[in-house]
């Protein structure tokens, strides 16, 4: 195994799971506070990936759409909160599940409706297209470069946001305590809202920035949205910390399952067999990594709640 | 409940068929990434149902498209339907291997005629082979193994091969190893559909191969060749792949970047025959944009049917009597890639030639023929379909 | 309309309907509607669970895939038998259920929901895996299951044992609904807390609950393998799991005849938008409705459309 090798898979993996974290940042903190199941969660990414493949389209310029589309999927995020969400937080959980399954549903055909049957074209913007050569030597692509540093930024932002300013404590005393921070006065609604909110920018984010390396197309949310919930169980429903710690793990298992285990059963299985099983090895590992977690500790590695 | 059962029966009640037309069953792969291939022989195909009028083979013809969206249990499911519901009684359009092999057994039970615009398996064509599956495109090997020559005539020292991990994806390997003959770098196959290749690249690199083959059609090709680029690979690596990997519908997403990359084709957009240039004249007035390979097979199928149906006077229910007039046709109609007959085992015998990416007098990005990599090439699999000889 | 009439009713049309469709010449819904009867079956079991046991098990289809891939596999090695496959598709099926249940049922609210999604998406990855059936693309049966006599290729034949199969099932619960275990379940799920103070052995009765549900998915799964002659790993995965609870709720949580009526109009109303008729090519623009139709069920009639038709409050 050599030093490059290894070097350019941690970097991947970072990147894996600094999108991962994007994701479940906003889902954790919308379990955490709301008590609330929400697996249009995923729904909101593809949304946010779509509006920024139409924005970026249409003003020519990916850094222009960006931002906008970070606000519309956030405008999108909380009407939905707003008109249908809300009316669930009281709901038990298998109405929570069944809800957001159904607006699941509704969010792939419209955005089919809307957008058509093929996947749409995302690029990354130019100056970032090509590779970038790294201290040492090693050329990588300079668009997963800058994932890594906007995620990694976005991370601080947020730790910041959550343990610096009035609104993050509020937000970490809904999550510890709900029924204490409303009997304190904090008018709940509106920290839901801006809440989820935030969620969907995050969402929208990390469907922008991958948008480039996958595809746009409908129904994307749905595989990331699974491993989304394998991160906020591990790290602790409600923690942005956890949730920041689990999703480091959880990418650096899927990597090392894409791109070490192969090599080591290449050795052993021949080539189809061996290419097959990394991959669902290391998913395998992922859930029996959930399972014990919420077997042994349930609260996950950082329990937000008091 | 009753009642929508009562309705259902009723509306069902006023479907009624012709005995004396062409009704096609089309199963394709329509949406998502993979979806731009099967749009692009749906084109194909329907630029020369057109052309004829409406008419294949002088009879009024309805054809049915159903999206069985690259899912194996999805295409069983509508390849029932559309015999047992719809009655077709004839099929085509699959895109994909693996949607084939599952829908395969349903079409052979139901004894339609089945005529391959894309995916032709080696299990199907080899010791498999029967008189109610014919292929108008390729055998599964053949771009591969033509790839293989054109390996070996460049002298490369060794090549890592990269394919999606389904049965069409391990027929490439299988074609290109047999063409090429010299040593393997590594074999890695992909999931399919799978977008990002971070970690492959990776494994790429490290390896340092002389060149790279990689069969990866669709999405999944536009998504590979962008961060192999990006990765600063291809400045390192030399790329090669079927003609699949490069055609329009990636040639459109990608770009630039792409130019100078060399492929196998069976057909290339400038071969010199009448037929191509009334094809490809065709295709780009209709839909306004340059055909890809895969618009050349949709459209022979259906000249296929046309000469097909034709010669055998509309009855097609007479399998062996049908399954002789579809060997014959070729020599009977002249299709855009030229001259090509089939061998016993229903798969094309036909030429294959090297093209490049390269800008055309307009400035468009096109595939360019160079050259003629082998002539004749046909299905190593067909020696062992010992039920048709 | 008295309820001798009630049952004899739908009970009549659904012996006489491949009569029927055989008549109008339309053969290929007999097999449709043999689909709906196997869903059936498999919503009764999550039924049984989640609204009779208020388990919200996410991972329902672990059952129901890993029956049918019993299945699967030993076709694929040359055991068609259905006297040795099915019942070794339910033990299998059951067993699951017993090591998956013995670990989740110690785990509460959400946990559980969870924990019973990753053990599911685990059988997933483990089915991935297996490339010699098939991984990702799955594996076809070469015939249905043999063994009875007829060949049930015939989809007359098909179509009435998977019937009394349906209703042998659903004989069964309903006795065992109305027996002591099911007043003991159902009490346990009014009030966990009240029920162990009173002595029951809760963890034992719920886990019995949840193997007996798993086994009847694994039988439902046995017949899915058989109705599409292939398995694929999309049967195990979570998103089955999901249509499995859309037909309970659509039919009726906690209700008899919940997870048979969901069953049936869930797919009916897949095939009636989803169909060439309505609109010119077949589609999966299904979703749009359903959605709507799912998403005001459960906001406005939680009770599920055999709740709505039920006359006791419960």
């Amino acid at each position: 195994m050599t030093g490059i090798l290894l070097l350019e898979q941690s970097l991947n993996s970072l990147q894996f799971g600094l999108m991962l974290f994007l994701l479940a940042a906003g889902l954790t903190l919308v379990f955490g506070i709301m008590d609330m199941i929400n697996l249009a969660h995923g729904s909101l990414y593809m949304i946010g990936a779509y509006l920024m493949a139409s924005l970026a389209q249409a003003t020519g310029s990916f850094w222009v759409a960006l931002p906008l589309a970070l606000v519309a999927t956030a405008i999108v995020g909380a009407l939905l909160e707003i008109s249908l969400l809300r009316r669930l937080y009281e709901r038990d959980h298998l109405t929570q599940v069944l809800a957001t399954f159904a607006v699941i549903l509704i969010a792939n055909e419209v955005v089919r409706l809307i957008w058509g049957n093929q996947s749409l074209m995302l690029n990354a913007p130019a100056g970032l297209t090509g590779p970038v050569t790294l201290p040492g030597g090693m050329q990588y692509a300079s668009y997963r470069l800058a994932i890594i540093v906007v995620g990694a930024a976005v991370a601080l932002c947020l730790y910041l946001l959550v343990t610096k300013t009035k609104m993050g404590m509020l937000v970490r005393a809904g999550a510890s305590n709900r029924e204490m921070a409303v009997a304190m006065g904090v008018n709940i609604r509106r920290l839901f809202t801006v809440v989820f909110a935030l969620g969907a920018a995050l969402c929208a984010l990390a469907g922008a920035m991958l948008g480039p390396i996958l595809a746009v197309q409908v129904g994307m949310g749905e595989n990331i949205l699974i491993l989304a919930f394998v991160v906020i169980v591990i790290g602790g429903i409600g923690s942005i910390r956890g949730a920041f710690v689990g999703a480091l793990l959880v990418g650096l298992v899927d990597t090392m399952g894409r791109a070490l285990l192969p090599i080591a059963f290449a050795k052993m299985f021949p080539p189809q067999v061996a290419s097959n099983l990394g991959p669902s090895l290391s998913s395998i590992l992922i859930y029996v990594l959930m399972a014990a977690v919420l077997f042994f500790r349930p609260q996950g590695l950082f329990p937000a709640r008091g | 409940m009753r009642l929508f059962w009562a309705a259902a029966a009723a509306a069902l009640a006023f479907h009624v068929h012709a005995a004396n037309e062409l009704k096609i069953g089309y199963l394709s792969t329509l949406s998502g990434p993979a979806g731009a291939i099967g749009v692009e022989i749906r084109d194909g195909f329907n630029l020369a149902l057109k052309m004829a009028g409406g008419k294949l083979g002088g009879l009024p013809t309805e054809v049915i498209f159903a999206d069985d969206t690259l899912n194996p249990e999805t295409g069983k499911q509508l390849a029932e339907r559309l015999l047992k519901r719809d009655r077709v009684n004839l099929m085509t359009g699959v895109v994909f291997s693996n949607v084939m092999i599952a829908a395969w057994p349903t079409i052979q039970q139901s004894k339609v005629v089945y005529i391959a615009p894309n995916s032709t398996p080696t299990s199907i064509t080899g010791a498999g082979c029967n008189q109610y599956f014919v292929s108008a495109a390729w055998p599964n090997e053949g771009h591969h193994e033509a790839a293989g020559h054109y390996a070996k005539s460049k002298g490369y020292k060794n090549v890592y091969l990269i394919a999606p991990n389904y049965p069409a994806g391990k027929d490439s390997t299988t074609g290109f190893k047999r063409g090429y003959g010299g040593t393997i770098a590594a074999e890695v196959y992909t999931k399919l559909n799978q977008l990002d290749y971070s970690a492959e690249l990776a494994q790429l690199r490290a390896a340092k191969p002389a060149a790279l083959y990689a069969f990866l059609p669709g999405g999944m090709g536009i998504n590979f060749i962008k961060q192999f680029v990006a990765a600063g690979l291809s400045s390192e690596i030399p790329l090669l792949v079927p003609g699949f990997a490069d055609d329009q519908d990636i040639l459109r997403a990608v770009g630039e970047p792409m130019l100078g990359i060399f492929d196998t084709s069976h057909w290339a957009y400038d071969l010199d025959n009448d037929a191509n240039r009334k094809f490809v004249a065709a295709f780009e007035k209709e839909y306004n944009r340059i055909p890809s390979l895969f618009a050349e097979q949709g459209y022979t199928t259906a000249l296929l049917i046309d000469t097909a149906v034709r010669s055998a006077k509309g009855k097609i229910e007479d399998v062996p009597a049908f399954h002789k007039a579809l060997m014959a046709a070729p020599a009977r109609f002249k299709s855009p890639r030229g001259d090509w007959k089939f061998a016993h085992n229903g798969t094309p015998v036909q030429d294959y030639y090297v093209r490049v990416v390269a800008k055309d007098n307009q400035g468009r990005i096109v595939n360019k023929k160079i050259g003629t990599v082998v002539s004749g090439l046909s299905d190593f699999w067909a020696k062992d379909c010992t039920a048709l000889k | 309309m008295s309820k001798v009439l009630k049952v004899a009713f739908p009970l009549g049309i659904v012996i006489v309907f491949p009569l029927v469709m055989h008549a109008m010449d339309q053969q290929f819904y007999i097999s449709f509607a043999t689909r709906i009867l196997i869903y059936a079956m498999a919503a009764a079991s999550l039924n049984l669970v989640l609204g009779y046991g208020g388990m919200v098990s996410f991972g329902h289809a672990a059952f129901f895939g890993a029956g049918a891939y019993i299945v699967g596999i030993l076709a694929f090695e040359g055991v068609t038998s259905l006297w040795i496959s099915w019942p070794m598709a339910i033990a299998v099926a059951a067993l699951a259920a017993l090591v998956i249940g013995a670990i989740s049922l110690r785990t509460r609210g959400v946990y559980f929901i969870m924990i019973t999604l990753a053990f599911a998406q685990m059988m997933y990855y483990v089915f991935v895996s297996l490339k010699a059936y098939g991984g990702d693309d799955g594996l076809s049966l070469s015939s249905r299951s043999t063994g009875l006599g007829v060949s049930l290729s015939n989809d007359f034949a098909w179509y009435y044992l998977v019937l009394v199969l349906l209703g042998i099932v659903l004989f069964l619960l309903h006795r065992l609904l109305h027996s002591r275990f099911g007043r003991v379940i159902e009490a346990i799920r009014e009030n966990e807390t009240r029920a162990t103070a009173v002595g029951y052995p809760v963890y034992r009765y719920k886990l019995l609950c949840f193997v007996i549900s798993g086994a009847i998915a694994g039988l439902a799964g046995a017949l899915i393998a058989n109705q599409t002659s292939y398995v694929g790993p999309a049967l195990l995965h979570w998103v089955q799991s999901g249509t499995l609870m859309i037909m309970v709720i659509l039919g009726g949580v906690g209700r008899f005849w919940g997870g048979p009526v969901g069953a049936g109009v869930l797919l009916a109303l897949e095939e009636l938008f989803s169909g060439s008729a309505l609109l010119g090519s077949y589609s999966l623009h299904w979703q749009l409705p359903v959605g709507i139709i799912l998403l005001a069920v459960v906001m406005f009639a939680p009770q599920g459309i055999a709740g709505a038709f039920a006359k006791k409050p419960q």
